[in-house]
């Protein structure tokens, strides 16, 4: 796959990898989705907006530089800003490579951070030196006007321009609870929703904080995806029985939303409305009990993403699957290139497959 | 065929939280008005002014407003101004794009409008509008897929439709938004996201008196008067409204 230097999460060029329950593999334009689908099928996005999650200040105590990037909700609650758990950097910013960001002042609790006009305490360390559980202080609205005014969006190097809120909220961004964006959402725009039902296609969605993707820190990155809450609204709770009731397919708009819905029906395959936590990671050891198709960016091997992608291929397809990514120069997910791929559950069909990998574009 | 975006059923609308009202130009005439109906009919409310002092001392005024300092007419104040919205309120069910520009003040002749003048007038009656409401559709269609239902009013002007000498800048960009009113509305209706906008009438309020210096106030309509109005103009296109402790009073 080609890594290219500009943030393009709307290209109209955007890529598609189809890969059905057979194992047959075809390419098409991203824009054509909807018509990979079928009457019937349940397409669920995550709707969480994205925060402003990196916030530059000083450690009081010490008078350094550092910044912390928010990373995750402590409790299952969405609603209270105060808490968080953070990764926090020395001096420094996007433009150097993660790996290479200094570590923080080592930090104690209660030890003062300012943040612009946010003032936060340290209330523990979370077994790592980078890794804090935190509390803002002050009532929740000075605690939105600040992440407003201060906060910036989480990002990496391999993006050079600063990039604004309106970068990293997908056209449906709802709750602004996640960390960096859900991006296989980027995909969805209204004219995508007006086609799905124009076809029969059911369109819901839930809430799920997505994490960060990278610490800079092995150790750490090891522990990614961190534990992250989600809500499931009960329409679409609803409509995943509906689904399931007529024989439709429920087809997941990016990773978090098959982290929502397996922990949600982890129990009996059934999912209910309400609040939870996704815990642990999704891979090829994973039974999936609710999702039946996955629409997500091409992921590069040895990433949480691309192993997740082994809970709908067996070794061999996910190889298969690298290799035609590969052999057609697809780009990496920040740039819109993405598969859709169906488990094989013995039946269920994406639409029409051709008998061989056919290219489209 | 399914029901993409029917109402939830079975639900327990008692346990929803009340309604999620968002509004423009909060701290002043009509929509101070409105942050005030809505709150008194129990709605949670998240408001927005230029004016810190202002934003602050109706937030005080009114316990459990939510208050924030924005400028619509600024493409960077929208984003964070929807997410200090969609934060407070942890959603969004109704939008009211309601502050507005003059263009030149005193009012004047389009001949002697300055370009600048007119682009104001468009930024905070058109596009900041357009903008703020493109931030907030995410969380707005997530209610209505929700069975809450969700509106959006843009308040507009009978300066949008009668061609009163000296007020073309305002005239023409209320135009505009009561245009691209109808055309949303008609391209969310599958959505289930309404869209409408309302002229108010002739109120007694700071923008008027900016406009018209002489006017005896006791000739014009309460601002209470057309925010109740409103109000109930808004609770009539949300389903099941009288459920959720949202009625007119």
């Amino acid at each position: 796959m080609i890594a290219e230097s500009r943030p393009v999460q709307r290209p109209p060029g955007a890529r598609l990898l189809v890969i059905d329950a057979a194992g047959r593999m075809r390419h098409v334009p991203r824009a054509d989705l909807a018509t990979m689908l079928r009457s019937g099928d349940l397409v669920i996005a995550n709707d969480a907006a994205t925060l402003p999650a990196s916030l530059h200040g000083t450690h009081i105590a010490t008078s350094t530089a550092i910044e912390v990037r928010l990373a995750g909700w402590p409790t299952a609650i969405l609603d209270d800003p105060h808490h968080f758990h953070a990764i926090v950097f020395g001096a420094g910013d996007y433009r150097q490579r993660t790996e290479d960001r200094s570590p923080p002042p080592i930090l104690h609790p209660g030890d003062r951070l300012a943040l612009g006009p946010l003032s936060v305490r340290v209330e523990a360390l979370l077994g790592h030196p980078r890794l804090a559980a935190i509390r803002f202080e002050g009532r929740p609205d000075a605690i939105w006007a600040g992440l407003a005014s201060h906060g910036r969006p989480i990002q990496y190097m391999h993006v050079p321009a600063p990039l604004a809120l309106w970068d990293v909220w997908t056209p449906i961004a709802g709750p602004p609870v996640a960390f960096e964006p859900p991006s296989a959402g980027f995909a969805l725009d209204w004219r995508s929703l007006v086609a799905m039902r124009a076809r029969g296609i059911v369109f819901a969605t839930l809430t799920h904080a997505a994490g960060i993707s990278s610490t800079g820190d092995p150790e750490l990155d090891n522990l990614l995806p961190f534990d992250e809450p989600y809500s499931i609204p009960a329409a679409t709770a609803n409509a995943i029985r509906a689904a399931r009731a007529r024989g439709g397919r429920i087809v997941a708009i990016g990773t978090t939303v098959v982290r929502a819905l397996e922990a949600a029906g982890a129990r009996d395959g059934i999912v209910r409305a309400g609040n939870g936590v996704a815990t642990g990671r999704i891979g090829i050891a994973t039974k999936l009990r609710v999702v039946d198709a996955l629409f997500t960016g091409a992921h590069e091997p040895g990433t949480s993403h691309h192993a997740l992608l082994g809970a709908f291929l067996d070794e061999t397809m996910l190889r298969r699957m690298d290799a035609e990514l590969a052999a057609n120069h697809y780009r990496t997910h920040e740039f819109g290139d993405a598969v859709l791929v169906e488990r094989d559950v013995g039946s269920g069909r994406l639409a029409d497959p051709p008998r061989r990998a056919e290219k489209i574009v | 065929m399914g029901e993409p975006y029917d109402r939830q059923s079975g639900g327990l609308p008692s346990l929803e939280p009340a309604l999620r009202v968002a509004i423009t130009g909060g701290t002043a005439g009509l929509g101070l008005a409105l942050v005030r109906e809505f709150h008194r009919r129990g709605a949670a409310i998240a408001f927005v002014a230029r004016g810190r002092e202002r934003v602050e001392r109706v937030a005080r005024e009114i316990p459990g407003t939510h208050g924030f300092v924005g400028d619509l007419a600024r493409k960077h104040d929208i984003h964070p101004v929807a997410l200090q919205i969609t934060g407070s309120l942890g959603g969004l069910d109704v939008l009211v794009n309601n502050a507005s520009s003059l263009g030149p003040v005193p009012l004047a002749l389009l001949a002697d409008t300055e370009c600048e003048q007119l682009e104001l007038a468009l930024a905070t009656n058109l596009v900041g509008p357009f903008r703020l409401t493109k931030a907030l559709l995410g969380a707005l269609s997530a209610s209505a897929r929700q069975g809450r239902g969700a509106v959006i009013l843009n308040i507009t002007s009978d300066a949008a439709i009668n061609p009163y000498p000296q007020w073309g800048a305002y005239g023409a960009s209320k135009a505009a938004l009561s245009h691209l009113s109808r055309i949303r509305d008609a391209e969310l209706a599958g959505e289930g996201v309404r869209v409408f906008a309302r002229d108010p009438g002739d109120m007694d309020t700071e923008l008027h008196a900016l406009a018209l210096p002489g006017s005896d106030p006791a000739s014009l309509k309460r601002p209470a008067t057309a925010a109740r109005e409103l109000a109930d103009a808004i609770t009539a296109a949300l389903p099941n409204s009288d459920l959720r402790g949202v009625r007119p009073v």
